[in-house]
């Protein structure tokens, strides 16, 4: 029998990373997927990145993951959300062109040491009594790992609805895999059903792009790897057209015959990403919606409308989007439709993303009830990290919300599951000003090269960075500048008598680097890119001293770890719904305790005094 | 980590109350308040001094870290047991760099932590907190049911739609939302902003509700004060003699005057003197009728040295029994209508009593005005500073999270997807 440290199963986002990862941390890996020549497919939306998304890729790069790098050979149109807001809430977007971004997946997996990518459908898990120890094949031959990932992504229990027509399936042309689900299904873990749709694609070639406003991509694009320095490939324009209201009289006249208002559809659909039945629905009154056609590809006709995923029938479809300036004479390659499919309750993972009740198994992606490339890729780069360490024998990975968005989702996930499928967002990160898009490398790729996922060109790209700031800092904390050396440089600051070093003046917003550099020729001399980081890093220096107390309380509750078998009902004192929930989501540790909906500071406390009883009893015994 | 404080004894008033800071600045505010540390373990008597003000006179005792309740730096302030000085004490600790008051429970907590609590103790604690958050969830339904609870829910819906807002303009940048959100925000944060300024002004008077009003007697000697002190409680509280300065010590007699609660303190008659123990009196006398909520000049022959009245401060002849308009202690003249106005003058104070009763509130009002004031001036800074805008508001939120309730990144969400058509 084949025997490897890490068997991943699924070649999309998550099962990409995790095998990378893993590989990366030097487990001997492979990844199983039904075709190699689909790995690294973008089932949706042709584009990676964006709000909350960007900082994510910029943490898997920052780890010298795989994402950052396929997206960077792939981006045809880059754009910068929230260019004029601060660093901290930019993020970094791009179109993608779908071929390439496969082939670039493909190219990195096959060129990574340690990975083997096997062809084959999982039907089975191997148990040794609840612990995950390998996978059965459908052709009955039988692989032994040590931990086993599964990328699963809506190919559990899939069904694909377009109209009142439904048929089982993952993605388009995909079978599901149905024996796995019954063999997950007698692992008793919650489950709940989700729903995620598309819109239907056309043929760019029958789009009246004359009649239609453009968005062209950024003059100064930024990309995602810190390895990259600029597009790797031609950059195009999107289109930009409208709904109207014979759009919406259509969608509306044909409501009943979606599937998501038939009542065909259980799943709960995210409220971010509404279908074009929702929005003619919940907002009644807007009498136009702005879609945007995205172009799949550089030599690709395939036009994404971003903005009308649907579940109507195909010729109702054809009819709405016919109705729309541009697209009179569309023709509708692949019609929209919604997907259903099964998740697992994320609130039974540990912080590795490891399945409590089957030790060896590891989750990621949509399996966890998330959405997004970006959010699966993330968490197939923990689960493989993890699984690699539990194969080695090495310390679990984890990551906080003080340290990374990657930290923030596992937290949400593990510690109060999924009502919608989840999407990162900067507002669901409450150090955002600390955890930028821009310092990602600086908050992880130490920890990557202590973790062991980071490689030796990586690490030198970072250190020489490092340095550079190093001595930028130097210059800029040795100089001090009274408040009238700065009034002559025409900074605006109070004349308080204060002596301030040019990192403090860095801080004071617009026009400050432009009078910190006249004042310092020394600073002024240095590469831009150094001086833009340093300058960001000043912006926030004063704000993640405020946060630095709240960070510093996390850290310490997120060490008091509680042990699996704690016993909650020894304890007198907590209410008997508190301790139903704490037996329920079983926390890792105080940190993750403190966030259960109706925890009080006492409880706490009687917990940590618990915790410390039992540590002594131990110490004693 | 931050240095935090709180009464350690029960509130109200007693003989003494203890103060207790813990963490690494106790023993500097010890330096900053009594002028200088006394050697740990042992106790000390300090005058304690903030603003140019004698607060009291307290006995000091410092705890080295690692040999302490906590096992951080302690300190602990013995103070006289006084309402008004425990609150002046207090007020005086909030306003130190890196000082906060308490969490419930903390001290306990961080006692914990360090491993300064014995087996037997852990034990112990939980009846402790269950007895903690019985009390707990007993003021948090009080506080909910009553007003409070409705004003918190306003201002939460209001703060969470002005924190929705801004978040939408960050996390949506690239879709379909109104980009100017600025005059709503702006708006919303304004009327929290001013509702609760109106809370803190009138936080003090309903502190002086629960905890009662302080009424000095003051004036010059022999002009009557005791007699009338005893007069009003209807006992023999002081003593009273013909002699100038009989009284020396603060006399407190506590009764209820229009339905409120009052401390009534008679005091050493105000004078210029030669004697030791009579000055000290009236440098008592002095501190105690300033910080007293209302003052009655009971005038006499000689004059008032020290102090003069002041805002609602009653002024009254006293001994009319030998003659004249005022009040007599001996006879009852014109008792009934002191009585009758000292209860208008407090009234009228109850008047703008506000709805946060508790110093802690008070604190997490007085933090989230700040940080409102700064989301606002970061608003108005333009989108450029939208972040920034949004940690204020933050801050001002999580301030006011013993108010209104936790508000969580998911109400911020549902604010702005039901409010805009949001997904491409």
């Amino acid at each position: 029998m084949k025997q490897f440290d890490v068997i991943v199963i699924g070649g999309g986002h998550a099962g990409s990373e995790a095998a990378a990862a893993s590989a990366r941390k030097g487990a001997a890996t492979a990844l199983i997927t039904l075709r190699a020549d689909a790995i690294g497919v973008m089932s949706c939306n042709p584009a990676i990145g964006g709000l909350g998304k960007g900082h994510l890729v910029r943490e898997i790069d920052a780890l010298d993951g795989v994402m950052g790098l396929a997206a960077d050979r792939a981006g045809i149109q880059y754009r910068l959300l929230n260019r004029r807001k601060g660093p901290a809430v930019q993020g970094p977007r791009t179109q993608a062109d779908r071929k390439l971004y496969r082939l670039a997946m493909q190219s990195l997996l096959a060129a990574q040491p340690n990975l083997t990518v096997v062809e084959g459908e999982v039907v089975d898990l191997v148990q040794d009594g609840p612990r995950v120890v390998g996978v059965v094949l459908k052709d009955g031959s039988k692989i032994a790992a040590r931990s086993v990932v599964l990328t699963a992504g809506t190919f559990l229990n899939g069904l694909i609805h377009i109209g009142n027509v439904k048929r089982p399936g993952g993605r388009m042309g995909d079978a599901p895999s149905l024996p796995l689900a019954e063999r997950l299904a007698a692992l008793e873990l919650g489950r709940g059903r989700l729903k995620t749709g598309t819109p239907p694609r056309l043929d760019g070639k029958t789009i009246d792009w004359s009649r239609l406003e453009t968005q062209d991509a950024d003059d100064e694009p930024v990309v995602f790897s810190f390895l990259n320095k600029g597009p790797q490939v031609r950059q195009i324009a999107c289109g930009i057209t409208h709904t109207n209201e014979r759009t919406h009289d259509i969608v509306r006249a044909n409501l009943g015959l979606s599937a998501m208002y038939g009542g065909h559809i259980e799943g709960v659909g995210p409220r971010y990403c509404p279908s074009i039945e929702d929005k003619i629905v919940r907002f009644a009154d807007k009498t136009s919606h702005q879609v945007f056609l995205e172009p799949e590809g550089l030599d690709d006709d395939t036009v994404y409308p971003n903005g009308i995923s649907t579940s109507l029938p195909a010729e109702v479809q054809e009819e709405y989007v016919r109705s729309i300036a541009g697209l009179e004479n569309v023709r509708i390659l692949q019609p929209g439709y919604a997907i259903e499919y099964d998740y697992f309750d994320p609130r039974g993972l540990t912080a590795g993303l490891e399945v409590k009740a089957a030790p060896g198994l590891f989750f990621a992606g949509q399996i966890n009830g998330t959405t997004g490339y970006e959010e699966a890729a993330a968490q197939g780069l923990i689960a493989g990290l993890n699984a690699a360490a539990n194969a080695l024998q090495q310390d679990v990975v984890r990551f906080s919300r003080s340290d990374s968005y990657m930290g923030v989702m596992v937290d949400d996930l593990i510690t109060r599951g999924v009502t919608e499928p989840y999407r990162m967002f900067t507002s669901r990160a409450e150090f955002r000003l600390a955890l930028r898009a821009d310092n990602a490398d600086q908050r992880l790729t130490a920890k990557g090269a202590e973790i062991g996922c980071v490689g030796p060109e990586r690490l030198r790209v970072f250190s020489e960075k490092m340095d550079r700031l190093a001595v930028a800092r130097d210059i800029l904390e040795s100089a001090r500048f009274s408040s009238r050396d700065l009034l002559e440089s025409g900074l605006r600051i109070s004349n308080d008598g204060a002596r301030r070093s040019g990192f403090e003046l860095l801080a004071f917003g617009e026009g400050a680097q432009d009078a910190v550099e006249a004042l310092l020729p020394e600073f002024s001399a240095l590469d831009p890119e150094t001086k833009t980081q340093i300058a960001t890093d000043a912006l926030y220096a004063q704000y993640l001293h405020r946060q630095q107390g709240d960070a510093d309380l996390l850290r310490r509750e997120e060490e008091a770890i509680i042990p699996r078998d704690f016993d909650y009902d020894a304890m007198s004192g907590l209410s008997n719904e508190l301790t139903a929930k704490l037996k329920r989501i079983l926390p890792e540790n105080l940190a993750q305790a403190g966030r259960i909906e109706g925890m009080t500071p006492a409880a706490l406390t009687l917990i940590l005094a618990h915790l410390r009883k039992a540590k002594r009893a131990r110490i004693s015994a | 980590m931050d240095t935090i404080y709180a009464l350690a004894s029960a509130r109200g008033k007693a003989g003494v109350a203890v103060l207790r800071i813990s963490g690494p600045e106790a023993h500097r505010v010890v330096e900053i308040l009594c002028g200088s540390v006394p050697p740990p373990r042992r106790a000390a008597l300090r005058q304690l001094v903030w603003d140019g003000r004698v607060l009291d006179e307290a006995l000091v005792l410092v705890f080295d870290a690692g040999a302490s309740f906590t096992g951080e730096a302690v300190a602990e302030l013995q103070v006289h047991g006084s309402v008004a000085v425990v609150q002046a004490v207090m007020r005086a600790l909030g306003a130190q760099a890196g000082l906060r008051l308490a969490e419930a429970g903390e001290f306990t907590r961080r006692a914990l932590e360090n491993g300064c609590l014995d087996l037997a103790q852990v034990e112990g604690l939980a009846d402790l907190i269950d007895s903690e958050t019985e009390a707990q969830r007993r003021q948090a339904l009080r506080v909910l049911s009553g007003a409070i609870g409705q004003r918190a829910e306003l201002w939460r819906a209001k703060l969470v739609r002005a924190a929705a807002l801004i978040e939408a303009t960050i996390d949506f940048a690239d879709e379909d939302v109104p980009v100017d959100v600025t005059p709503e925000v702006l708006g919303l944060i304004a009327e929290v902003e001013a509702d609760l300024r109106l809370e803190r002004a009138g936080s003090a008077a309903a502190e002086r509700i629960r905890d009662g009003f302080e009424v000095a007697i003051v004036g010059p000697p022999n002009a009557g004060k005791s007699t009338l002190l005893n007069s009003l409680a209807g006992r023999e509280a002081a003593i009273t003699s013909e002699i100038a300065g009989t009284t020396r010590d603060v006399i407190e007699v506590r009764m209820e005057i229009a339905g409120l609660a009052v401390t009534l303190l008679d005091t050493a008659g105000l004078r210029e003197t030669e004697d030791k123990v009579e000055r000290i009196g009236i440098e008592r006398a002095i501190a105690r009728a300033q910080a007293a909520d209302l003052r009655v000049f009971l005038m006499g022959d000689g004059e008032v040295v020290g102090l003069s009245p002041a805002g609602d401060d009653i002024v009254v002849q006293g001994k009319s029994d030998l003659g004249g308009a005022g009040v007599s202690g001996k006879t009852g003249q014109g008792i009934a209508e002191l009585i009758a106005l000292i209860g208008a003058r407090l009234s009228s104070v109850t008047q703008g009593a506000g709805v946060i009763t508790r110093e802690r509130h008070r604190l997490a009002v007085e933090r989230s005005i700040g940080a409102m004031e700064s989301a606002l001036h970061e608003i108005e800074n333009g989108p450029q500073r939208a972040e920034f805008a949004a940690e204020a508001l933050r801050r001002a939120v999580r301030g006011l999270e013993s108010l209104v309730g936790r508000v969580d990144v998911e109400n911020l969400l549902d604010e702005i997807f039901s409010s805009f058509c949001i997904g491409k």
